[in-house]
């Protein structure tokens, strides 16, 4: 339905977009035990690491290698051996994520053959596993470096050609796109386990990033899946993945382990979530639960005392492909009209959303194409513009700096969509037009 | 017209960091071999062990707070998209500096140059915004392929009728300190003395290395006005490029925050005979002591000899009211254990404030501190210091219980560390939301400290939960415990 427009302008006005490699070092970050570090000049690390800890008021663990010019014309292999060397040290990891940059990806650093050296040369660093993802800053975007990272670690940790008989029946893999914050992550848990079902996420930020009072100190990630449960994703009896960008993580998983998958392009929204329960029932052989049944009564009974505040009112929305198709594709359910619509890179969903036009382009462009908007969705960067336009601002998506909780910000299943509706709903509502006596009144002549 | 200041003498980025590097104004450097000079400042950063900011990261710092000018950032969209609009720098007009514009290049770019791209970004700027300047940011991948950003910006100067300044920091070459010079360079350059001022008076300084970080310079410039004295420019906190342009005129400067800008002020010294003193607004007894060296600079450069018998009054009068704004809390925070870490400037100047209400200082990091901050540091604290570079977070925890710390303060980056161990914390890095400098900021500095200590969540999240038999800080204590049992413990003992 929708064109895919691309920018023509040279300059980026007001980014919407955020670069691979800390989208790879994100999904480093839902493994336990491990340390994302990019191989680049230290700056591509300390802006990574402040914008995830201003999104989500945590100590992060992100490394760097440090590179100096020289290093980089020279070629980066003393840095990466002497990183992963004073990492496996100082902070004994089970893994150790490896994402390159511009920089380095420009000098073309071979580092998977850095990698073999390393292991020829370190063999006190054997049980430390290290995960190489190329990354550079100037290709792509953070949502293809979190779904490429995914890729590799099912590469290098899960093993290939199971033995059907030694699955385990109520064991699932689930595969969420970035666009799902921890909060969601919980949400889901709890969905399968209620089930009976045993879930393994790949990645988990809802052990590591979900804002909680660690039992001990680790400057590693605080919890995720580990490296053994990532191996043991093999002998899952199903896989659900969430997010287009998934699609080839979980092809790449049914290949090597067989496990067939199914692909929620959202989790946003009734619909989705019926065809959810709907799996779930099957593959568990349980009716769904009470509480699901509860749920999807209250979030039907929000969408019809919702609705009223959501036809017809206009939206512009930027975010990445499979958070704007999450939940532009559900605001275009709820009776919104979507007039602007933002990303950052190509996918196979953007055709797909109610709009006559998805533009890949930044917050300039989305303020532009806001003009006639009762709301603007997009991350905080959106301020600014939310400022000038003068219209209700609903924050979404990462980074979110000025708001507290968007570790937690739901957009999943029957109860996210049901807070989601309150929450955006009572933006609009406050934002009501109240009435004056020259309202209707026609100008004379 | 747009008159381009003179060409650098060293015209070449490796010439710039080598002058930067023997900056004479600095003892330390002074006090070098040429060998050991040409390695720089900075100690080479650790791999896999290293925090902070790169150059690049320096000079955004640095120059970002001139608000009127549109600050193109040239490379790929990590530079500017991971990090844009993320500083507490504050204006008092225009918001065009909290626009983020970058070039974005691409693989095509990255294979055929990012020339021709970045001159039709200053383009379109221009045309869309009409800027009084464009500052142009090079970055680690443009450097790395040849793009020449001096020769682009010289052409788009002469072209676009526009001053379009190249800020050549890249991230490589080196840490935010370095960036912070790098930047200044490129003021001094092509900016610093290409304009003039409508008028001039006897009171015209120039504030430089105060980047109006949550508003800060306006808890000073009251005092100020009051005095008759014109900041000409503030370089950079809420600076026009116009100012800026023409701060070559100023009759005295007063360098703020340490040694990151210490070439401009000593350079503006030399070319333009403009003496300057290094000073900062935290604390009582420094903000009297930099309104003294002001008054005292202008008058030896002419200004009528009252202005400082105006500006003792004017401390008298402050401080009086400070020190009674700050009485009800001297009684409360009395022997409370402060653990500063934290870098550069703050190491030193927030020491003296802190101690001149009774807190007790028990550590500080020193991480970007000049030499000359350390000994000052342990000049204020007596052998009392205990600093700590590249602490790791179970180190943090332990020093904190040693050091029997109550608050501690740092930079965001830390905080989580001191949060999770149920520890109050403030934060006094440049994302913070409250202004410390001047009298005022004092007062805010220690009703900020009193809030954190005393709010009542504290008692309440210590707790431990009704099912726990042994608490987490119980577990951490052990482990703390066994590793003093080796021999060879990581950090010193707390000072007692």
């Amino acid at each position: 339905m929708a064109t895919i427009e691309i920018s023509k302008k040279a300059c980026t006005v007001n980014p919407l977009k955020m670069s691979q490699p800390i989208g790879a070092a994100l999904a480093f970050m839902g493994v336990k035990a491990a340390m994302p570090l990019l191989h680049g000049s230290q700056g591509c690390t300390s802006f990574g690491l402040v914008l995830f800890v201003r999104h989500f008021r945590e100590a992060i663990p992100l490394q760097t290698t440090a590179m100096s010019e020289v290093a980089t014309v020279l070629g980066g292999f003393e840095n990466v051996e002497q990183a992963v060397v004073n990492i496996a040290d100082r902070t004994k990891p089970e893994i150790i994520g490896i994402c390159s940059t511009g920089v380095t990806e420009t000098k073309g650093d071979d580092v998977e053959g850095f990698i073999r050296q390393i292991r020829e040369r370190h063999p006190e660093l054997d049980s430390v596993a290290l995960v190489f993802v190329s990354t550079p800053d100037f290709k792509d975007a953070f949502q293809d470096g979190w779904a490429k990272t995914v890729t590799r670690l099912i590469e290098s940790l899960v093993p290939s050609g199971t033995e059907p008989e030694r699955r385990r029946p109520r064991q699932i893999n689930v595969l969420p796109g970035c666009h799902l914050m921890p909060g969601d992550i919980d949400e889901l848990r709890d969905i399968f386990e209620s089930f009976g079902l045993e879930p393994l996420f790949l990645p988990d930020l809802s052990g590591s990033l979900d804002g909680h009072i660690p039992d001990d100190f680790t400057p590693t990630t605080l919890g995720g899946i580990s490296v053994a449960e990532i191996s043991l994703m093999a002998s899952s009896c199903w896989t659900i993945a969430i997010g287009e960008q998934m699609r080839p993580a979980a092809t790449l998983l049914s290949q090597r382990a067989g496990t067939p998958f199914t692909l929620f392009d959202r989790l946003t929204g009734l619909a989705p979530n019926d065809d959810l329960m709907g799996l779930l029932a099957r593959l568990s052989e349980r009716p769904v639960p009470r509480k699901f049944r509860r749920q999807r009564s209250q979030l039907v009974d929000a969408m019809l005392d919702g609705h009223f505040h959501f036809g017809g009112k206009k939206v512009a929305i930027g975010a990445e492909p499979d958070l704007l198709w999450a939940v532009g594709g559900w605001l275009a359910e709820m009776g919104c009209e979507i007039t602007a619509a933002v990303t950052t890179t190509a996918s196979p969903v953007l055709e797909r959303l109610a709009v006559a036009q998805v533009r890949i382009g930044d917050l300039e462009d989305l303020e532009a194409g806001a003009g006639e908007a009762d709301l603007l969705i997009t991350h905080s960067h959106g301020r600014q513009a939310a400022d000038r336009l003068a219209i209700p601002f609903f924050r979404l998506g990462l980074p979110t700096f000025d708001r507290l909780g968007a570790a937690h910000q739901l957009t999943v299943g029957y109860r996210g969509t049901r807070d989601l509706i309150f929450d955006i709903g009572n933006l609009l509502l406050a934002d009501v037009h109240e009435p004056n006596p020259d309202t209707w009144r026609r100008r004379a002549g | 017209m747009i008159l381009l200041a003179r060409e650098s003498p060293m015209s070449t980025l490796a010439g710039k960091i080598q002058d930067v590097f023997s900056e004479p104004g600095c003892d330390k450097n002074q006090g070098k071999s040429e060998k050991e000079r040409k390695k720089g400042c900075t100690k080479q950063l650790k791999p896999g062990a290293a925090a902070g900011g790169c150059a690049f990261d320096g000079a955004k710092i640095a120059l970002q707070p001139i608000v009127d000018v549109a600050h193109l950032v040239h490379g790929p969209i990590a530079c500017e998209g991971n990090s844009w609009d993320n500083r507490g720098a504050k204006s008092s007009g225009p918001q065009l500096y909290r626009t983020g514009f970058t070039t974005d290049i691409g693989e095509h770019d990255v294979v055929f140059g990012g020339e021709k791209r970045l001159y039709r970004s200053i383009k379109e700027i221009i045309e869309k915004y009409d800027p009084p300047a464009v500052f142009v940011y090079q970055t680690c991948v443009p450097a790395m392929i040849g793009d020449d950003i001096g020769a682009v910006c010289k052409a788009a100067t002469e072209r676009l009728g526009k001053p379009v300044i190249p800020i050549n920091s890249p991230g490589f070459v080196g840490p935010k300190n370095l960036g912070n010079k790098l930047a200044g360079e490129a003021l001094l350059d092509y900016v610093i003395g290409t304009e003039e001022p409508a008028e001039t008076t006897p009171y015209d300084i120039n504030i430089i290395g105060e980047y109006n970080l949550a508003g800060e310079l306006w808890q000073v410039k009251p005092l100020l006005d009051e005095l008759g004295i014109r900041v000409l420019a503030c370089i950079s906190g809420d600076a026009r490029y116009h100012e800026v342009a023409s701060s070559h005129r100023a009759r005295a400067a007063m360098m703020v925050c340490s040694k990151a800008m210490i070439n401009v002020a000593r350079k503006m010294e030399e070319r333009y005979q403009i003496p300057y003193f290094e000073g900062s607004f935290y604390g009582i007894g420094d903000m009297s002591d930099a309104l003294r060296e002001i008054a005292r600079l202008l008058v030896e450069r002419g200004a009528p000899g009252d202005l400082q018998d105006r500006t003792e009054a004017l401390i008298v009068r402050e401080e009086a009211r400070a020190w009674e704004r700050l009485a009800p809390y001297k009684e409360r925070l009395a022997g409370k254990r402060v653990l500063l870490i934290t870098g550069g400037v703050k190491s030193w100047s927030v020491v003296a404030a802190l101690q001149e209400v009774g807190l007790d200082i028990v550590g500080t990091s020193v991480k970007k501190s000049t030499r000359e901050d350390k000994e000052r540091i342990k000049e204020l604290m007596g052998d009392d210091a205990h600093m700590i570079d590249d602490l790791a977070p179970r180190d943090m925890y332990k020093m904190l219980k040693e050091a029997r710390a109550d608050i501690m303060l740092s930079g965001g980056r830390s905080q989580f560390v001191a949060l999770k161990a149920k520890m109050p914390w403030l934060d006094i890095n440049q994302e913070r939301h409250h202004a410390y400098a001047g009298y005022d900021g004092m007062v805010e500095l220690v009703a900020e400290i009193n809030k954190a200590l005393f709010n009542p969540i504290w008692n309440q999240v210590r707790k431990a939960a009704p099912w726990d038999e042994v608490s987490w800080e119980q577990v951490a204590d052990r482990a703390i415990a066994a590793e003093a049992a080796l021999p060879s413990a990581p950090l010193a003992p707390a000072a007692e």
